[in-house]
Formats: structure tokens, sequence, C-alpha cells
């Protein structure tokens, strides 16, 4: 017993525990500041690494690949880039082009922040397109047409809220399930016919312009910044990041992960509804096969721009310059007379390459290439 | 004697009773300190010098039962021992190794010695490092430091196929089979045996036959789809796969827990067979009766350290090894009980509380003001009863109160609007969003109430943030950083922090100190000494029971599901609360 403890003495001495409230504070204080010493710039945090960082980096990222973009533009077509008007003009093009796919990925940037996935969005936009230009919607003028399209893409959304967060039913199936029946239900309404839209109004929308700055531009910038505030400033923005980035967590402070999930899917839906109106504006007619593959169109955009596939984290600037990203390749090729096979190819190489990066730039390099590999001696 | 000899004695630390007395007395400490000599008396040979470890240790026992096992176990080995493998001769030695996660010290200096041809027991709580160890030993994780010796050779696997060919195969928990091949086909998988690119389907089936006759089940079909197998057969594939890769060392994670009464004779019979053939191998288990039964020699962990090496398996004192796995390993100091406190309220009131197969009939009350502790060890339902009672479980049948409102069962957000907060098992899976910044994980359960028509308050998020960062010392202080580059202990803090906003009134606290360095734990107790002097009801579940003595004002012995006892903290000591949380199946057979 005596050598036991005149062994232990000496670690003991060393130990904070002997007068307790005060020591353990001093000693970790000492190691704080040991540590502040050795780096210097722990203690302040630079602007890059603060909160929001991380994303505003990745976004100067994003528009560095759209400047790389604009210069191939400038290589390939010096004859169009040296028109500032032509400029001007292609750069509402491109934004105009945007637009729709944009107001759908704002939508599947807070479902996929919020752990899910939405595979159904072009349906919804299909369905809402459709059902707002029958003959018996249109007879209700654009007011109607308006009211019903929103109504229908926030309905559908609700439905695959209610599948998933109630019904227990995985994200990719029950909105797999939806992208399916939607696409039906809207054939079905159309009976496979293009509608088309009558109401001045409606059509008007697409040829607007308010100086010199097209009305569906207008819209998509009106729900980004919505979809900003909602996300960064908002307890609705807050609970999405807290039920995707740990689901458990947020069950257990008393956050209701259930109907805000359900929400999550409801705001999808209704974006889609917005985006329903825009695209009959465009094509004054509506049919059940509009809007194809916009849900790749969005999730790749969202993706590009930084939202991570597991939720969590995500911005909706980034999936704006993901969207505006694929825009401005789709207007490369087509100045360039080049075919959409090619574009296709290009856009997945992007998609594959931006995911790349994005492991580099911000996993932990330490632990990926800076250890060596060791094996059995 | 080297340096790590001179860190033996911290890590033994339980067995010094000097400092004793200077801690708030109560009378657990006297008869802790009656029973010092025993535990002082066993803990010795690890603490005199690594020599004595290595040279002259208690490997009779390897030999014993490499020899008796046959006429005792009842069954005879099928395969004579391979000749290269002396029995007896150390086949792995760790030696102070270290792993650390980012804000956590998962090993913190482990030392393991396994022989050939012993079962070699591992004991701890959960978080105490074991399932790290298995995966540093399997090639899943590199150690940061420390020394791992595989078959007299230092050892470094760079994945596990490399740990695989040097002859160390895990059999985990889950069994890693794939349920849609066969038996054959899983026992071989990722080697098949195989000529220009085919598999040469005919052998392999030929070399499973006799791995299983091996292992004493022949009667298992290797073409047989592993989906089809209950799980005991499961687990003998497993073996059959750790044997088609001539494994020297087979680690078993609680092969125990999937098994009816009578498979576990089975699993001991086979183990009985692999140790003959000069196999070693590592069993972890959390039932002690098991361990008595099938163990030669027995490794404790706690917080990521050996508190124990080498133990004989038999004849160690179940006290010993529980009070080694859950007792303080370097003194703790809690804070002082206030002295006459008036009784408060009765804030939470529990009746007949039931959820099958977790806990059943459990009524309890907490005051305004007052800590209550729940000892018991894992598996004794005490993590479920704290989420039943905070409605993220939904109880069977009883009722939960609040101020003698009953609350809606199975619903958080009840719980809390009545004014609870709780600080869940599971730091990082259960309480934390890791990359976000601090303040946000500390205003998680309230930033609604700074909010305004819907709009957040970040400003106002990040000055009560700060307020309870300075109040639990919460280091570093930048409210801005990520939560997940906090150490253990302060990502504790933000959890505790959580409920200091707003207004919690009981505190539901399910081991709060786990993977917490002493000199947070100190602070720890100290902010939930603070919370109950300022009315708050604490309910405190933790495995270690010293923790539930010195902190707690009244303390509840749960086993099996059930409250064993309830009495006031100075009523109970150590030794009592211990045999209550063991009593029955784990101390049977127990020499004590």
């Amino acid at each position: 017993m005596t050598t036991d403890s005149t062994k232990a003495a000496p670690d003991r001495a060393a130990l904070p525990a002997q007068s307790p409230p005060v020591d353990p504070a001093q000693t970790e204080a000492a190691a704080g500041h040991a540590a502040t010493a050795k780096a210097p710039n722990r203690g302040r945090i630079p602007f890059w690494s603060g909160e929001g960082g991380e994303g505003a980096r990745r976004n100067l990222g994003l528009l560095a690949t759209l400047v790389v973009l604009v210069v191939i533009g400038i290589a390939t077509r010096p004859d169009l880039y040296g028109n500032a008007s032509w400029v001007w003009g292609n750069t509402l093009t491109i934004l105009k082009l945007a637009s729709v796919v944009g107001v759908v990925t704002v939508g599947m940037t807070f479902v996929i922040i919020g752990g899910g996935i939405d595979l159904s969005v072009g349906a919804i936009v299909a369905l809402a397109g459709v059902w707002c230009t029958t003959v018996a919607t249109q007879s209700y003028g654009a007011g109607g047409m308006i009211f019903s399209a929103l109504v229908v893409g926030l309905a559908v959304g609700v439905v695959n809220g209610l599948l998933i967060s109630y019904g227990k039913l995985v994200p990719f199936i029950a909105t797999l399930a939806m992208m399916v029946a939607a696409r039906g239900l809207a054939a079905e309404i159309s009976d496979k016919q293009t509608q088309v839209s009558d109401n001045q109004f409606i059509n008007g929308i697409a040829s607007t312009s308010l100086l010199g700055i097209p009305l569906l531009v207008y819209i998509l910038a009106a729900v980004v910044i919505a979809g900003w505030v909602l996300l960064n400033r908002t307890t609705f923005g807050r609970r999405t990041v807290a039920v995707g980035g740990n689901a458990e967590a947020a069950r257990l402070a008393g956050i209701n992960v259930r109907l805000h999930t359900l929400l999550l899917y409801a705001l999808s839906g209704l974006c889609c509804g917005i985006a329903a109106i825009m695209l009959t504006a465009q094509a004054n007619s509506a049919q059940a096969a509009m809007a194809n593959l916009y849900e790749l169109d969005a999730i790749a955009a969202a993706i590009i721009g930084g939202t991570l596939l597991s939720g969590g984290r995500g911005t909706i600037v980034g999936s704006l310059l993901g969207v505006i990203i694929f825009s401005t390749i789709t207007n490369l090729f087509a100045i360039n007379g080049l075919s959409t096979e090619a574009q296709n190819m290009v856009k997945g190489g992007i998609i594959v390459a931006a995911v790349l990066i994005q492991q580099v730039q911000f996993g932990n390099l330490g632990t990926r290439f800076g250890r060596k590999r060791a094996s059995t001696a | 004697m080297s340096a790590a000899d001179d860190r033996d004695p911290t890590a033994t630390g339980p067995t010094t009773p000097d400092h004793r007395g200077e801690a708030a007395t109560n009378d657990h400490h006297d008869d802790r300190a009656a029973d010092q000599p025993t535990a002082g008396r066993h803990a010795a040979p690890d603490q005199e010098a690594a020599a004595d470890r290595q040279v002259a240790p208690e490997h009779e026992a390897a030999g014993r039962h490499a020899a008796e096992r046959a006429p005792d176990g009842g069954a005879r080995p099928l395969v004579e021992a391979p000749a290269d493998t002396v029995a007896g001769e150390v086949v792995l030695r760790l030696t102070d190794v270290v792993k650390t996660f980012p804000g956590v010290r998962a090993l913190d200096g482990v030392q393991l010695e396994v022989r050939a041809g012993e079962v070699h027991c591992l004991l701890g709580q959960n978080g105490a490092g074991k399932s790290t160890l298995i995966k540093v030993l399997a090639g899943v994780h590199r150690p940061d430091s420390g020394e791992v010796m595989w078959r007299g050779e230092p050892a470094a696997f760079a994945n596990p196929q490399a740990a695989m060919r040097a002859g160390i195969a895990t059999i985990y928990q889950e069994l890693d089979l794939v349920d849609d091949l066969s038996v054959a086909e899983n026992a071989f998988l990722g080697h098949e045996p195989r000529r220009l690119g085919f598999v040469r389907r005919g052998h392999m089936a030929r070399r499973t036959r006799g791995i299983l006759a091996r292992l004493g089940h022949g009667e298992i079909p290797p073409g047989r789809l592993v989906r089809h197998l209950p799980a005991a057969g499961k687990q003998v594939v497993s073996m059959a796969r750790a044997l088609s890769h001539e494994a020297r060392l087979i680690i078993m994670d609680e092969p125990s827990a999937v098994l009816a009464h009578d498979e576990v004779d089975n699993l001991f019979r086979i183990i009985r067979e692999l140790t003959a053939q000069g196999i070693a191998v590592i069993y972890i288990s959390h039932r002690l009766e098991e361990i008595r039964e099938i163990g030669d020699r027995v490794t404790v962990l706690k917080d990521g350290r050996t508190t124990a090496a080498n133990l004989p398996a038999r004849d160690t004192p179940t006290r010993d090894l529980v009070s080694r796995m859950t007792g303080r390993s370097i003194e703790y100091v809690f804070p002082d009980r206030p002295v006459d406190e008036p009784a408060g309220e009765e804030l939470l009131t529990v009746d007949g509380l039931t959820r099958a197969g977790e806990f059943a009939d459990v009524s309890l009350n907490v005051r305004a003001g007052e800590i209550v502790g729940i000892a018991g060890l894992v598996g004794s339902g005490r993590s479920e009863l704290l989420e039943t009672i905070y409605g993220a479980r939904r109880a069977e049948s009883g009722t939960v109160r609040m101020d003698g409102r009953a609350l809606r069962a199975g619903s958080v957000g009840a719980a809390v609007k009545a004014g609870m907060g709780m600080a869940p098992e599971e730091r990082k899976s259960q309480a934390l969003l890791l990359g976000e910044p601090i303040y946000r994980n500390v205003t998680l359960a309230t930033f609604g109430r700074y909010s305004r028509l819907g709009f957040t308050n970040a400003g106002r998020e990040r000055d009560e943030a700060g307020r309870i960062a300075d109040n639990l010392e919460l280091r570093p202080r930048d409210v801005r950083r990520a939560v997940g580059t906090l150490s253990g202990g302060n990502q504790q803090k933000v959890v505790v922090g959580r409920w200091l906003l707003g207004d919690t009134r009981l505190l539901l606290l399910d081991e709060p100190t786990r993977g917490v360095d002493v000199g947070a734990r100190a602070e720890l107790y100290q902010v939930i000494r603070q919370l109950a002097a300022r009315g708050v009801g604490v309910l405190l579940v933790s495995s270690e029971v010293p923790e539930v003595l010195g902190l707690a004002d009244r303390v509840l012995v749960m086993r099996e599901g059930r409250v064993v006892r309830e009495a006031p903290a100075d009523e109970l000591d150590e030794n009592t609360v211990l045999d209550l949380v063991m009593a029955g199946s784990l101390m049977e057979g127990a020499p004590a």
C-alpha cells in the first residue's frame, strides 16, 4: 500500500483534482494559452473560415468557373463577344434560360439540405402546367390559372411530404412514385394533347421586360432572394439545417422533425407551381411531357452549388450559380453551333469535377494524403 | 522502469486510498477505503514492472486450459494444434497505444498482451474504447502512437485486408456476411480459390466443408444461402471465414449477444477447440459470467486506458472487475451538497412507466433543486427510461407528469414545453450539429425564442451563447467556431448549456461525463450543482457509480429494467450499489 501511494504521488501532484473548481480551469486555460502561442491566428478567426465562410469560399470557386466559361466564350466567338450590346442580350438570354430550373432548384435545395430528395419536381411542373391550362381553368382567367398552378404544386408537395414524414417512405421511393404518377395524371388530364394557353396575361409573363430585363428573370431573382432569406434568416431555415444535419439531435431539441420535413416538400412543390406558370408562359402552352428531366437538372445544380446530398449543408447562392453555370454551358454550345450530345457530355463531366474539387478542397488533406501508407512489417 | 510503467499507478488509480478524505466526506468513501487492500493486491502485478508481465505472468492459465479444457469442456479437439505455434507464446502485444479522433481521445494508452491458445477477455463500459481497439487491431484505424507487436514484429495494418492476411480475423457483433451468398461463398469472400479467373466452386465447397467440420458443424451445407441460417449458424460461418484465412487471432465482439442460452454453450465449445489449436481469441462481452466460464485472462479498459491487465478470469473478484470498469480512475471532486436545503416542489412524477424489454413499472419523482441519480449498468434500461420520460420513446403504460400535469406520451415537444431538457447519451449522433457553429448548437432548442415573426436574431443568439460560454468556461470561447472542433468535455458543455437558455426546470442528463477529461468533469459537476441550487431538478444517469453517489442527492439503482433500490445518496456506499447493480446473474460463480 505504501509503495502504491508514494509511486502515485508525483502523478497526483500534477493532477488538478485536489482543489477542484479553480485548478482545472487554470490548467486548461494555460493549455489554451500554449495553443494560442503556438498558432497565433487561432484566437481570432479569419473572415474566410468564420461562420458561413466555407459556403462563401465555395461560391467564389463557382464564380471562377463561370469566369472560365465566359473566357472560353470570348476565345471561341470573339466576334460576338466584341459586341457589348450582344453580350448584355446574351447574358439576359442565359438568365432567362436559367429562370425556370432556377426556381425549381431553390425548392430542391431546401429539400436536400433537409436531408431528402425530390425526384418528382419535373412531373409536378408538368401536372401544374397542364392543370392550369385546361379549358375549365382558363375560363377563370389569369388569376385562376396562377392560383391553380400554385395550389396543385403545393398539394402534390404536401402529398410527398405526408408519404415521407408520416408514411415513413424513403424520399427517393416516394418521390419516384410521385414522378411517375404525376406525369400519368398530367397525360390523363391533357389527353396527351398540347394545351394552348389563350390567356394573354400568362403568355405575356415570358415576353414582357421591365427596364430591359425579362420578367422571368425578376421572378427568379424574387424566388432566390426569398429562398436566401428563408434559409439564412428565419427559424424555418435554421430548422431545415438542423433536421438535415442531425435529425435525432433536432428531434431531441424539441423540433418537430416530421412536420418540418412535410413543409420542405410542400415548399418544393410550391416552387414547382411557380415554375409551371413560367414554363407555360414561355411555351404559350402546356403538355404532360414538359419540364422533362428537370429533377436531374435541379439536383445537379444544387450539388454543383455545394449542397451536401446527405443534408445539413448548402447555400441558395451556390445553387443559383450552379444553374447559371449549366445554362451558360448550353449557351456556349449554342453560339458555337455544337450538338446537345456534346453538351450533355460536358455537363456530366462538370458535375463530377465539381464534386471532386469540393472533396479535395474541403476534405481533410492531411488524412487523405498526408499519412504514408504503412503495411504489415 | 520505463515511463510507460510510471503511468500505470494512475491508471489503476482507484486503488490509492489517500486523498480520499479531501472530497466531501461521505460514508462510501470510508467503505471504499476499507476495500482497498484487495484491489491493491490485484493491481500490484501490472504496477511492478513491464518485465514482470512479460517474463513471468499468469501464463500458466493459458497452458492449463489448453491442457485441461478437453476433459472439462466436454468436447475433444478435432484437430491437433499446428506445430508453428507454441501454446502460451505471446502473439500480440500492445504498448501505450493512443488513438484520437477530433475532440475525443478514444484510446489513451492501451496495454494488451495476448498469448497463443488463450481466450483473452476485454472488459469495459460502452465508450471505454473497446470498439476502437478492435478496429485498430483489424486494420480499420491506425494508432496515432504506441506499438503493436504482432507475432514478434511491429505491425501497422494499412487496411482490414492486411490484418486479415497477417492472421487477425475479426467477427463483429453485427456479422458482416452477405445474406444472399452461400455459406462457402461467404467463407471465402474476397479470397475465393480460383483458376484463370474462374472460381473453383468444388474446391471451395470442399475446403468449407473441412473448416465447418473443424468447427464441429459439418451439418451446415456449404451451398446453403446464409440468409436461411439462424443467428448461431451465421456466427459459425463468420468463424469459418476467419479460419479460411488461417487466422492466428480471432477477435469476437460480443458474440453471445445474438445467441440463445444453449447456443452460447456451443459457441464456447467452438472457442475451446480453436484455442486448443493454438489460436488466440480476444473475447468481448458485457456478461461477466461468460468471461468466468470461457476466459483465461482479462484486460479492463476504461476511458481509453487499460485499468487492469492480465487478471485471471476465474479468480478475480467480480467487485474488482466492475470497480475497474465503472470506478473512478482518477479522484473526482464533487461539489458539496447544500446543507438543510428546503425540499422543493415536486417537479417530475413518473408512475408505473413500462416499455416491454427495456424497463418495467418504474416510478420516481424529482423535486425542484434536487439531483436524482440513476445507477445501473449498460442494458439496465436506464437510458431508455430517460428517453421515455423525455418523450423520445413512447411508453407502453404509465404516466409522466410535470407539475402534476400529465405529458403527452411520445412527444418531445410537449416535454420541452413543460420545461424539460435532455443531454442524451450519444453526444455526436444525438445532440450536436458538428459542422455548425457553437452558438447555433447552444440555441438549437431556443432559437425560436429569439426570433421575431419567424426571423432569427443571430446577434442575440451569439450574445446568449456567449453568456453560456462564459458561465461554463467554454474553451475556445469563440461561439462562431464549429462545434466539431471542440474537445469532448467542451462539446458536452455545449449540450448542457443548450438547456441553460430558456426556462428549463428539469434537466435529464444521460452519461454527462462520458469521454470528458478530468478537468472538464469537475467543471461539469460544478455546473450541475449550481443548476440545482438555482432550483432546477436534475435526473442523472451514469454507469460510474462514484459519480452518481458523489453528485446526486438521492439515488435509484436500476437492474434489468427495474428500480431495485432507492435511497438518499449518503445512505448508500459504492459497494452496496455495485452489489445491487450486479446482483443476480453477474454474481454467479464469483468468488467475491
